[in-house]
């Protein structure tokens, strides 16, 4: 690891300075994606500035109709979480799936997001639940935040506050989960809320998470796996490695669909 | 280089670290606490697990400086001053917990916040998936989990809303 400067605010404000001051500086949050990169030197900040003392990062509120994250709550922290476990355990679901006990210790929501790794489950839930990311200068639909593989419409020296996540009565996660690494080798996100009904993909597309409009679409005339009988998506598109065939991850985007909508009326 | 404090095992240390120094490595290096391991240093195997303010976290992807005025405990923190074991420890002990030993420290600090998630009462499923982030490359599972159902037994009971937490 390239050795940078450390830098440890106490307020958002005095963060954005700092990255504002620091062009090649990056936010330390769990740092449990950053550190491994920044070892095998795929990634070089100058500067790392730690989020973790800031004040007014942590939590989950119920508020109305939504339940808002603080961007630094870690895993574990939203799993175990008893509010959103009663109103909307589908979300719950997720963060538990992630990495390992040790992981989910260290690793938050709003690292997860503002890395946009495509195998991970939080951009999921966020597009497949509709959330609002908060930043330090905007509020952004999830639907125009997760731009392609590790890339989001964050802009400079803008900093993940909280998230946002309107609570849908029927919404559930399923996940094929790579052995090894606990990343989603296929994810699937499905929610309903009044007629807003969203299909969101992590770990398959080559450009990152996506929501399948047709699977949506024939949703939209019954919430009920029946509905998703017989449909699937093509393999253009989805990833390719040494893990799984695009054709793979074409047909699990199918089934474990049809197993979130499942869970999710269940 | 920069200072930094925090409490090791109950005693307050401090030092000064280059920013890129891990938390495992000022531990081993400088405070000679070399009971916690380095198997992969890529935060898989477990062998570097610690306890940052009573949680597990593997020592091998926090930076030292991450840890600032926290409070830490390894493997050399559990056994009583008088050198009684602590009762992990010992139904490591009992149950030979361990082959060549290398992932034995992060396997016992992993145990014990299994015991602190699930309570005193581990069915060996519970246990085997909450080992999810410890390998013992002798694959020598089947005593460690063994060993962890009876050593969570012997400890002080967890309270209910403690494990459910």
């Amino acid at each position: 690891m390239y050795n940078f400067t450390f830098h440890r605010p106490t307020t958002v404000r005095q963060a954005a300075g700092l990255l504002g001051r620091n062009p090649e500086a990056k936010l330390l949050a769990g740092g449990h994606s950053l550190i491994p990169v920044m070892k095998q030197r795929l990634a070089q900040p100058s500067a790392l500035i730690d989020l973790s003392k800031v004040e007014g990062m942590v939590g989950v509120e119920l508020k109305g109709r939504s339940v808002t994250i603080g961007a630094m709550t870690r895993h574990a922290d939203v799993a175990n979480s008893t509010v959103l476990k009663e109103v909307m355990p589908g979300l719950a679901m997720v963060p538990g799936s992630i990495g390992d006990p040790q992981v989910r210790n260290r690793g938050t929501i709003g690292g997860s997001i503002a890395n946009n790794d495509p195998n991970a489950d939080y951009p999921a839930a966020c597009l497949g639940l509709g959330a609002t990311i908060i930043t330090n200068k905007r509020r952004i639909v999830a639907d125009d935040f997760f731009t392609g593989m590790f890339s989001t419409t964050l802009e400079d020296g803008e900093i993940i506050v909280k998230i946002s996540f309107p609570i849908a009565k029927k919404a559930a996660y399923e996940k094929f989960k790579h052995p090894a690494s606990g990343f989603a080798l296929v994810g699937v996100f499905a929610s309903k809320r009044g007629s807003d009904i969203r299909v969101a993909v992590t770990g398959a597309g080559s450009n990152g998470v996506f929501r399948v409009k047709s699977f949506e679409e024939a949703l939209k005339k019954r919430f009920s796996p029946k509905s998703l009988e017989g449909l699937s998506i093509p393999a253009t598109g989805m990833n390719a490695d040494i893990h799984a065939s695009p054709e793979y991850r074409a047909h699990l985007v199918g089934v474990l669909a049809r197993r979130a909508v499942a869970k999710a009326v269940g | 280089m920069p200072a930094v404090s925090m409490t090791v095992n109950g005693k307050a240390v401090s030092g000064n670290v280059e920013e890129r120094t891990l938390l495992v490595q000022f531990l081993r290096e400088q405070l000679r606490l070399t009971g916690t391991h380095v198997g992969c240093d890529t935060s898989q195997c477990g062998a570097c697990v610690i306890h940052v303010d009573g949680i597990a976290a593997k020592s091998c992807t926090l930076l030292a400086l991450q840890c600032e005025g926290a409070s830490i405990t390894t493997i050399e923190g559990l056994a009583e001053p008088g050198g009684a074991l602590h009762p992990m420890q010992e139904a490591f002990r009992e149950h030979h917990g361990l082959q060549c030993g290398y992932c034995t420290p992060g396997m016992i600090m992993s145990a014990l916040d299994i015991v602190r998630r699930n309570g005193n009462d581990l069915d060996e499923h519970t246990i085997r998936e909450q080992l999810d982030g410890n390998i013992c490359r002798c694959t020598g599972y089947h005593n460690i989990v063994k060993a962890i159902a009876a050593g969570a037994k012997n400890m002080p009971k967890v309270g209910a809303q403690q494990a459910a937490e």
